[in-house]
């Protein structure tokens, strides 16, 4: 069984292998690789989330075989596995879904080239959930945002181009803070393996000196990986960026590149720092604050859009928002709220990704709200599922969104001080409301059949990929929903096993 | 307060680099500018790196002679970051430079707001 313990490095290294080898193969092989690759990585983390199911705690896995503190190490608990494991599934979801928008918007001999950051995005995002290294955390930080830049660009309108370079500047901005904070740690600890860093930090702490750099170093970090995630007031570059790409990327981009972020940071939180520590740094309130403010002003904003691939984008602000406020709730149950967020926000909007497109294309690809009207019935395969998306965002029992939603309320309730649990519940109470006014009303348009009966054309037929996507999407919201308690365990051991 | 400052200037010069990097990136209109800065952010993380592994009156860290003795030298693990971090900036900037020539043969302006507006027209 100790084999197992080589499967994370075995994802990541098979990931970032094939993606230079795409490039010298021919758009289907290139293709057929990658899907074999995520398919694998899939299997192989679910392999992993196994073997951590029946260890005792994480385990670590020395590179190169230089002991701490001088080597690279990859750590590996029950959390990693299972964001491992549902990040690929996701991202072959979504592949699977978009495949035919993007035989549509890539011209056929640059296909081979998505499928390279396709690849590299899958690696750098296990790197970033697997590794115990800080500055190697830092290192793929950097290869997910040129990789998402190029997923992206791909479709190579004007708007894309100028979408990224705005993508870019931004992330660049977070990353360039990133790099600051983890000098200054660097600086004061001597340490770059979390584990290290963690005794270091508490050390300084107990000890009182150095204690202003820490809080400059811990603030410039969450600083920096909100604006790379979208956090409201960092959101400029998310509506462009996410709503004129192709089907599997803006699918792919706004499900999993902004929530590697975001890991990584529960990871410092937990791993580095501690929890203690960053409550008494007070970037916990400035998460908090941020996190509501674009729980609101995202679904505010997300009312105002015609488009709907601009909508689901802006909804994305606004979910990202429930996720930094429970990071900022400053208590166990609002981590574990927050992670769980991630999981069901990933599963929903990337199927809402993808039914939009589908509705879009049974509509003479507009994404306009008036030209939408009845493609659910022309479509129904993204009809069902644009719902079922709409009904977990909005938060309906039965679906994800709604256990998290519970979670974050029963989070604010069981510890968090008295002013955060009053805004929290009901900021959570609003941007309910605000959620249903844009997702319902674009459900009803798209259930309302036209009055000009000539557009309606039945003879549509989704392909069985798409619609097969569409389903599994469906049954892994549900599932979310419905069977939340042994995924909530395994996240709260995860955590457990963190700190 | 004051001796704090000068005795650690190497951190402060990096630092206020870094401001004046940061600050481009974000205001200028110019991509090409908004590169330049974006090359000074980077340079003064490496600045702050480095100064931070340099220690007065210690050897380079490679062995000669056979002195393995670790007080000798200085410590290496800044240097080994930098060289990492110069690889992954000149791997964006080659990206943004790539951006920026793409956006300059389809509107001919590098002006990051001009180009916006230009978009907005075309999809009007």
């Amino acid at each position: 069984m100790d084999f197992f313990r080589n499967f994370p490095f075995f994802t990541i290294i098979l990931a970032m292998v094939s993606g230079p080898v795409s490039s010298v193969l021919s758009a289907k092989k290139a293709r057929i690789l990658s899907f074999a690759v995520v398919f694998s990585c899939a299997v192989l983390s679910a392999l992993t989330l196994v073997y951590t199911l029946g260890l005792d705690g994480p385990f670590v896995y020395t590179m190169g075989r230089f002991p701490a503190p001088y080597g690279n190490e990859i750590r590996a608990g029950v959390l990693e596995a299972l964001m491992a494991t549902f990040f690929c599934i996701i991202m072959l979801l979504s592949l699977t879904g978009g495949l035919k928008y993007l035989e549509k918007d890539v011209p056929a001999e640059k296909q081979n080239l998505y499928f390279i950051m396709i690849n590299l995005l899958l690696a750098s995002l296990l790197s970033l959930i697997y590794t115990n290294d800080l500055f190697t955390g830092y290192v793929f930080v950097e290869i997910n945002t040129i990789a998402a830049a190029g997923l992206i660009m791909i479709r190579g309108w004007g708007r894309n181009i100028l979408a990224t370079a705005k993508y870019m500047i931004m992330s660049l901005l977070g990353s360039g803070l990133v790099l600051v904070a983890i000098s200054i740690l660097y600086g004061i600890t001597g340490h770059l393996l979390m584990s290290n860093m963690h005794e270091s930090v508490g050390q300084i702490v107990a000890q009182k000196t150095y204690v202003e750099p820490l809080i400059i170093a811990v603030g410039l970090f969450s600083v920096g990986l909100a604006i790379k995630s979208a956090l409201f007031p960092f959101h400029a570059w998310l509506p462009d960026a996410y709503g004129y790409s192709t089907c599997a990327s803006s699918a792919i981009l706004s499900s999993l590149v902004s929530k590697g972020y975001i890991f990584l940071l529960i990871k410092f939180i937990y791993r580095v720092v501690g929890v203690e520590v960053f409550k008494m740094t007070g970037a916990d309130d400035v998460l908090f604050l941020f996190g509501i403010a674009g729980m609101i002003i995202g679904s505010v904003d997300a009312i105002m859009q015609t488009d709907i691939s601009r909508m689901i984008a802006f909804s994305s602000i606004a979910q990202i928002g429930y996720i930094y406020m429970g990071l900022g709730l400053g208590v166990e149950a609002g981590m574990v709220a927050s992670t769980f967020h991630i999981l069901a926000h990933a599963a929903a909007k990337s199927m809402l990704f993808v039914s939009s497109n589908g509705l879009a294309e049974v509509s003479g690809g507009s994404t306009n709200y008036r030209d939408l009207r009845g493609s659910g019935i022309r479509n129904p395969a993204a009809g069902i599922g644009f719902l079922a998306g709409s009904l977990s965002m909005v938060g309906i029992p039965l679906f994800a969104g709604f256990t998290s939603k519970v979670y974050f309320a029963q989070a604010a309730l069981l510890g968090a001080s008295f002013g955060k649990e009053i805004v929290t519940l009901i900021a959570l109470a609003v941007s309910t409301v605000l959620n249903a006014v844009y997702f319902i009303r674009m459900s009803i348009s798209v259930y309302t059949p036209r009055m000009n009966a000539h557009y309606e054309d039945r003879t549509f037929r989704a392909g069985k990929a798409y619609s097969l996507s569409i389903f599994l999407f469906i049954l892994i919201v549900l599932i979310l929903g419905i069977l939340s308690n042994p995924i909530f365990d395994w996240i709260s051991l995860g955590l457990k096993q963190f700190s | 307060m004051l001796h704090y400052l000068s005795e650690n200037y190497v951190s402060v010069a990096a630092m206020i680099l870094f401001g004046i990097g940061f600050c481009n990136l974000l205001l200028q209109r110019n991509m090409i500018k908004k590169i330049i800065g974006l090359n000074i952010m980077d340079t003064a993380v490496y600045l702050f790196l480095a100064s931070m592994g340099y220690i007065r009156d210690r050897l380079v860290p490679i062995i000669v002679n056979g002195d393995t003795d670790a007080s000798k030298y200085i410590n290496p693990i800044p240097s080994g970051l930098v060289l990492t971090g110069i690889v992954v900036s000149v791997s964006v900037t080659a990206l943004m430079l790539g951006i920026t020539v793409k956006l300059y043969e389809r509107y001919h302006t590098l002006d990051i707001d001009e180009i916006t507006m230009l978009v907005r027209k075309e999809h009007e």
